[in-house]
């Protein structure tokens, strides 16, 4: 194969007066952005719903049921389509022109990508709270808590630590799912990987480059969340042996 | 490491170079591919209208696949090989270059800019097609020309940068434009559609063909001056002279017998598969300039 390879490239100006190693920064800039901001309202609106599908209460558990199967069976790229194409026609029109001329992009990014991730953390927080004896609630309620004290106190400290790996795979997607969201227009790694390719035709160098920056974007990720693991784990209960 | 791949690439070629001359008479690189696998693989796009693309039964047409299909021909007779095998592979405008340099593809025909940073990779024939970087907008929204532009949001495709044209432009230096960028052209005009963008700054032809696509073709416009001219050239393997040469003598051929012209007509002044759309698109003075005057030199 007779490529030609140049790693100057990088230190070479663009058309817009930056040099590509400085495009390749602030797709990092967007991307970091993108992924911590819809990772917080995953979190968020996913522990809520995780909750409220444990619930005794019936119409919380349906309202959470029927988030999880729409959020959950609908591709992402396609529900980002839906937030920045569709939606925007469906309220009224004066609405709608601002969702499109001033509303900043990554909000839309950021609604899409942190509901679709929230579908999956709600799983999971879900499952947590059910891996419990039900015993847990009994005693809790016993020692006079009200239902919302035994999650405080009681089932939800003991969930979140037997879904912490789990938490941690889905806190390294949403750094590679956010990569979906150049669709919607917002300038992170992989729109700045092909805009470089575009220009640059140096597909090879700018490919290894960008695939080590998400792999430590993940990876930096997977390490933290392994250190709140260790340090969070409560000795001799659960799973004793995780989070090594 | 480039000097001993430089050093790997000689002793390469140099080895390839001495085997095939005792046995035959010298041919060397892609033609000798071609004789020694007895097939040529012909790069296509699957959906740059008009030039290379799927029709409805998923063959690739186009004006570009014609005058290729010119090229094998030329490419038969030279290697007196009449049942030259010809194989077809789909290319997008990510992976053109790496197959053309991985020996996947031996000639692409598509919508491919000769630009000099691509000239790095791979080599180029004569300009086939020369386009013009322009604007589409809404027929209402009342813009005419680059400064109309100041403040308004406008739409490109990833891939190219509109502000630094505009900007490059004289009428445009005053200016301050917001740019929003698209998935692909149909994403970047959705954009001016729905009313996302003011405009989209794109090849005038590929704006053409999305226009005339559209729900309702006439609410579009193109308008504006030109903001860059962009030839488009077949793309060859680097540093392939004798192939380049076959291919270059095929083009210019067409193009001074007036062949190439009736080509032209045939994609772009008349009805065309799949929809039996006419794009309508006149030849540009640049472009009969370049069927004049064959050149292959790249933009900047």
């Amino acid at each position: 194969m007779n490529y030609h390879w140049d790693w100057q490239f990088f230190f070479q100006e663009a058309d817009d007066g930056l040099k590509y190693y400085e495009w390749v920064i602030a797709g990092l800039g967007w991307t970091t952005a993108v992924s911590l901001a819809s990772l917080a309202v995953a979190l968020l609106l996913g522990s809520v719903l995780g909750v409220m599908r444990t619930t005794p209460t019936r119409w919380l558990v349906a309202i959470g049921d029927t988030y999880v199967d729409l959020f959950r069976n609908i591709p992402l790229i396609v529900q980002l389509f839906l937030w920045f194409f569709v939606v925007p026609e469906l309220v009224p029109d004066k609405i709608g022109i601002w969702m499109k001329q001033d509303l900043p992009y990554i909000v839309t990014a950021v609604v899409g990508l942190g509901l679709y991730t929230a579908a999956r953390i709600a799983e999971q927080v879900k499952s947590g709270i059910n891996a419990l004896p039900r015993g847990q609630r009994f005693a809790g309620l016993a020692l006079g808590f009200t239902e919302w004290q035994t999650y405080r106190y009681v089932r939800l400290p003991m969930a979140y630590r037997i879904v912490l790996p789990a938490l941690t795979s889905e806190s390294m997607n949403i750094f590679k799912n956010s990569a979906v969201t150049y669709a919607v227009g917002i300038l992170e790694l992989y729109f700045q990987y092909k805009q470089i390719i575009e220009k640059t035709s140096q597909v090879l160098e700018i490919t290894i480059v960008v695939t080590m920056a998400y792999f430590m974007l993940a990876f930096v990720m997977n390490r933290m969340l392994a250190f709140v693991e260790k340090r969070t784990r409560v000795p001799g209960l659960i799973s004793g042996t995780g989070g090594k | 490491m480039r000097k001993s791949l430089t050093a790997l690439a000689l002793s390469l070629s140099i080895a390839g170079l001495a085997a095939p001359a005792q046995a035959q008479a010298q041919l060397t690189g892609t033609l000798q591919k071609i004789k020694e696998t007895g097939s040529i693989t012909v790069g296509h796009r699957e959906s740059s209208v008009p030039f290379s693309y799927l029709d409805a039964d998923q063959k690739p047409v186009g004006y570009a696949m014609d005058l290729c299909a010119k090229v094998v021909d030329a490419v038969k007779s030279e290697l007196k090989m009449p049942n030259l095998q010809v194989k077809y592979q789909a290319v997008t405008s990510q992976n053109r270059i790496p197959l053309m340099q991985n020996g996947t593809i031996d000639l692409e025909c598509g919508s491919t800019t000769n630009s000099v940073a691509r000239q790095q990779q791979v080599g180029f024939s004569v300009h086939y097609f020369i386009t013009s970087v322009r604007m589409a907008v809404r027929k209402d929204s009342g813009i005419k020309d680059i400064g109309d532009l100041n403040g308004k949001p406008v739409a490109t495709t990833t891939g190219t940068t509109s502000d630094a044209l505009i900007k490059q432009n004289e009428r445009g230096k005053h200016i301050d434009v917001k740019n929003i960028y698209g998935k692909d052209h149909a994403d970047s005009f959705l954009m001016v559609e729905s009313g996302r963008a003011a405009a989209f700054v794109m090849d005038d032809i590929l704006l053409a063909g999305l226009i005339a696509n559209s729900k309702n073709p006439s609410d579009f416009a193109i308008v504006g001056p030109s903001l860059r001219d962009e030839p488009y050239g077949v793309m060859v393997r680097k540093d392939d002279a004798p192939f380049k040469a076959v291919v270059d003598k095929t083009l210019i051929g067409l193009m001074k017998s007036g062949e190439a012209e009736k080509l032209y007509t045939k994609w772009f002044m008349n009805p065309i598969p799949p929809r039996n759309v006419n794009l309508n698109f006149p030849m540009s003075p640049a472009l009969k300039a370049a069927f004049a005057s064959p050149s292959d030199k790249g933009v900047e």
